[in-house]
């Protein structure tokens, strides 16, 4: 295997890996840029992760085949946004703190799907392993390009998708009036308000995006990299496209910088594993590396004084002054 | 003689907060093309009633009517249909968007599903040609002064196509520059036929713009007057219910030793490049007040760091009678007798959400006479609490109340209670008096003085020229973080201090620091 070769490999297991993270990335971004912390996105992502899993699995067996990872999918997304809808009501109807309800919404979607699990497959942790879920897609001429089309034309068709997800992300957030009233109701509700934009609308359409992309980014996870659920499926990769939305300055391009990033740490931990010099590294080590870079990336960069949207984490109250 | 409808009309009017009639059966009416002035004391309840004008409040009783028809004013989104428009008193607007994306935030021209940048960009220059608000439609709202915010507010309603403009106490927040401008402004849209109504506490702005003025004491109406035909003694008068001195007694004693001594102040800016304050000396003994004018943005917010510890001082030193205050933390500065009046109310004097009693004790809550072993004595507060509210007249429903629901008037005359109230031996005054009513500036003044034959030492840094002629002993000058020099309020004029406010040092001997 020559250098070039492998460095493909890593860069297009980085953006498997990548992947679910974005999505849960550019959910945070949603929500936050709304003005609504959203904690909860490890939860989503867990729920989206479950859904996947249980609905491909019924899907296979009711003979589907290849249409069941979308089916999946689609179930990862609807539970996603279920779950955020329960963010929404909390935080944006009723005013609650908005950083107690994603803890909750992460303590409730782990133990639930755990207790789901438990029940369908007769008291096991996790579920059985799929057969039927995503394959890497070539695309054709793309992928005949020397290293570019191995890195990058050669992957799961989740992946394709995040790789639209950003520009898509960023035109709509920048240069659309839905972009610019979504912001502005994260920055300063009062002048939305007082322009006649509704801010509880926005907000709600803000978190329901954020629970849409996270449930996609848990079901990427089940249908590409792990192929089944279990409780340490998602393990804490919802924290860490957290940690890249900020790291990532709340933009899109950023994000995807980020999480590259952490994706990359991800994807070096199988890497290493090919070479004969990496037996020597614990395991544990490899396996701790993104969590240990997400902690000193944000140390660093919380150090230099980010400032996310300006109202995020402050329910709006018009008779305010 | 037939009247024409007028444009908006408000008939028995009334709101009620929690233990307060905000407003109280008004009737006010808005003729085309007038400039109406609403004039009333702190916590009259003008705000309100434009809030309900505008929307954002649902009055409990009243009809309004908007050109002869009955209207129900939902929210903001109704009104603006209605073509009413507000300049708020505190700014709406988004500070990292553009001037254009502030303007168009809510009805953007679209190309496509996008927005259309370059007509926005256009329509905006285009409104601000045809009403002489000069901005620059791609700055930043953070980039840009105080007096760009306001235009960019009233361009707002314009675009939205308002007829009739609210303003709530445009001028608080702006230089005398920007205020004549302003003047102008108003000027302009009237004679463009949009019917404008405007909330000031100035006497001088609403005798030289409106038409009309309509005066409010505690929610109640008390007369509408056509400006031509009254005074400003007058309207003081109507507005306070009594009499209002202009002149305020000086006399004139020998002040003691000095209090303040302020020597080679030197402060680096954040990014520590340059100097923000440079070789800063000056000194103010007991007994005097010590006015400092300048352009708002010369180092002022910088001294008022350094002196109450707030940022750390690169150079020079600062005593407070003999003892070194340089390199003390701010409790111990508070300790030791410096109080503050800050400028930014909100931001560096109040914790808006804590209850009014709290927030007349967060300078002194440590005293043993407001609890003991880490606990707070409630009632000692209380009692504190109530007698300041009573002493200083704040206008409030109760102490228990948050700050916020206070109108911002009486905020600030709950700082002035809390920090005099400390028996300071030296008290930093930032624009004492902005936002409050003239009945309160009189109180306000006289308390200063009071303080200050008392033998204490104020420094009171002001925009307004007029409260330092009136108020201080001598006058100096800040530029660009440099003292340009210092008068005796008998020596100084408008020339001289213009002169050094545009930077030039004082040329005569003797004027100089001692
Ligand atoms: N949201 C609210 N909740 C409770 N009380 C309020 C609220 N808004 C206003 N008030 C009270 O209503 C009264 C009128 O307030 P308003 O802000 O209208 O006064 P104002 O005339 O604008 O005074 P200022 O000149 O100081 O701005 C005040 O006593 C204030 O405390
Ligand atoms: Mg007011």
């Amino acid at each position: 295997m020559d250098l070039i070769s492998d460095l493909a490999n890593l860069v297009n297991s980085t953006l498997v890996f990548t992947t679910a993270l974005i999505f849960g990335a550019m959910g945070g971004l949603f929500s936050e840029r709304s003005g609504v912390f959203n904690i909860g996105i490890e939860g989503m992502m867990t729920g989206g992760a479950f859904a996947a899993a249980i609905a491909t699995w019924y899907a296979e067996k009711a003979g589907y085949g290849a249409a069941s990872p979308w089916l999946g999918l689609a179930a990862g997304i609807v539970c996603g946004i279920m779950i955020s809808l329960l963010l929404a009501v909390a935080a944006v109807t009723l005013k609650a703190n908005q950083a107690v309800v994603g803890v909750v919404i992460n303590i409730l979607a782990a133990a639930i799907t755990l207790y789901l699990v438990k029940i369908i497959f007769n008291g096991a942790g996790d579920t059985d392993v799929l057969s039927d879920v995503y394959s890497k897609w070539a695309i054709p001429w793309l992928s005949d390009i020397p290293f570019f089309g191995k890195a990058l034309f050669n992957t799961y068709p989740t992946t394709y998708m995040a790789y639209v997800l950003v520009p898509l992300c960023s035109y709509l957030l920048f240069k659309t009036p839905f972009g610019l009233r979504l912001r502005s109701v994260g920055e300063h509700p009062g002048a939305s308000d007082t322009v006649g934009i509704n801010v509880t609308k926005y907000r709600y359409i803000g978190v329901l995006i954020s629970g849409l992309l996270a449930g996609m980014g848990g079901a990427a996870i089940t249908l590409t990299t792990t192929g089944n659920f279990s409780h340490s499926t998602v393990s804490g990769q919802g924290f860490i496209a957290l940690a890249a939305m900020i790291f990532g300055r709340w933009s899109p391009w950023g994000v995807f910088g980020a999480t590259f990033f952490f994706g990359m740490a991800q994807a070096l931990r199988n890497f290493v594993k090919l070479y004969d010099w990496s037996k020597d590294i614990p395991m544990e080590f490899l396996y701790m590396f993104p969590y240990v870079l997400t902690l000193l990336v944000l140390a660093g960069a919380v150090g230099k004084s980010v400032k996310g949207p300006a109202a995020a984490g402050e329910p709006y109250d018009p008779s305010k002054r | 003689m037939e009247q024409p409808v007028p444009v908006v009309e408000l008939k028995g009017i009334t709101k009620r907060f929690p233990g307060i009639v905000a407003n109280d059966s008004i009737n006010l009416q808005l003729r085309k093309g007038e400039i109406h002035a609403l004039l009333g004391e702190n916590g009259a309840g003008k705000s309100t009633l434009m809030s309900i004008l505008f929307g954002l409040y649902q009055p409990d009783e009243g009809e309004i009517y908007v050109n002869g028809k009955r209207e129900t004013i939902d929210g903001p989104g109704k009104a603006i249909k209605l073509g009413i428009g507000m300049v708020h008193q505190h700014f709406k607007l988004v500070h990292n968007f553009t001037v254009a994306e502030n303007i168009v935030l809510g009805i953007e021209p679209r190309k496509g599903l996008s927005i259309n940048y370059k007509q926005a960009n256009g329509r905006v220059a285009e409104l601000s040609e045809q009403y002489g608000l000069m901005v620059d439609p791609k700055a930043l709202i953070q980039d840009i002064t105080v007096g760009m915010q306001q235009r960019v507010e009233i361009l707002k309603t314009l675009y939205r196509g308002a007829e009739i403009l609210i303003f709530d106490e445009p001028t608080a927040v702006l230089t005398v520059q920007e205020i004549h401008e302003l003047m102008q402004i108003l000027r302009n849209l009237a004679a463009e036929g949009k019917s404008i109504i405007l909330i000031t506490h100035k006497l001088k702005e609403i005798m030289e713009v409106s038409d009309r003025v309509t005066v409010i004491r505690r929610g109640k109406v008390i007369d509408t007057l056509v400006t031509s035909e009254t005074s400003e003694s007058e309207l003081a008068e109507k507005m306070v219910g009594r009499r209002v001195s202009f002149q305020l007694d000086q006399e004139k004693r020998a002040p003691g030793p000095a209090l303040l001594q302020v020597r080679q102040l030197t402060v680096k800016g954040h990014d520590k490049g340059r100097n923000v304050l440079n070789d800063v000396s000056f000194e103010i003994r007991a007994g005097e007040i010590f006015g400092l004018a300048g352009v708002d943005g010369n180092g002022q917010h910088e001294l008022v760091e350094a002196l109450t510890g707030l940022r750390p001082i690169d150079g020079g030193s600062v005593l407070l009678g003999d003892i070194d205050m340089t390199r003390k933390s701010v409790r111990e500065r508070m300790r030791a007798g410096i109080a503050q009046i800050p400028e930014d109310r909100q931001k560096h004097g109040l914790v808006l959400d804590f209850k009014v009693s709290e927030n007349m004790v967060l300078t002194t809550y440590k005293d043993t006479r407001f609890g003991r072993g880490g606990f707070i004595d409630d009632k000692a507060v209380d009692e504190h609490s109530a007698r300041l509210v009573q002493e200083f007249d704040v206008r409030t429903a109760g102490i228990h109340v948050p700050m916020r629901s206070l109108s911002g008037g009486n905020q600030q005359k709950a700082i002035i209670a809390r920090e005099l109230s400390r028996n300071p031996q030296l008290l930093i005054a930032v624009q004492p008096t902005r936002g409050l009513d003239i009945g309160a500036i009189e109180f306000v003044h006289e308390r200063l003085l009071q303080a200050k034959n008392e033998g204490k030492a104020i420094l009171l840094i002001s925009y307004e020229l007029d409260e330092l002629y009136k108020m201080s002993d001598r006058i100096a000058v800040i530029f660009d973080g440099q003292i340009m020099g210092e008068l005796d309020s008998e020596q100084v004029d408008d020339e001289k201090l213009g002169l050094m406010m545009a930077g030039n040092r004082l040329q005569e001997k003797g004027g100089g620091a001692a």
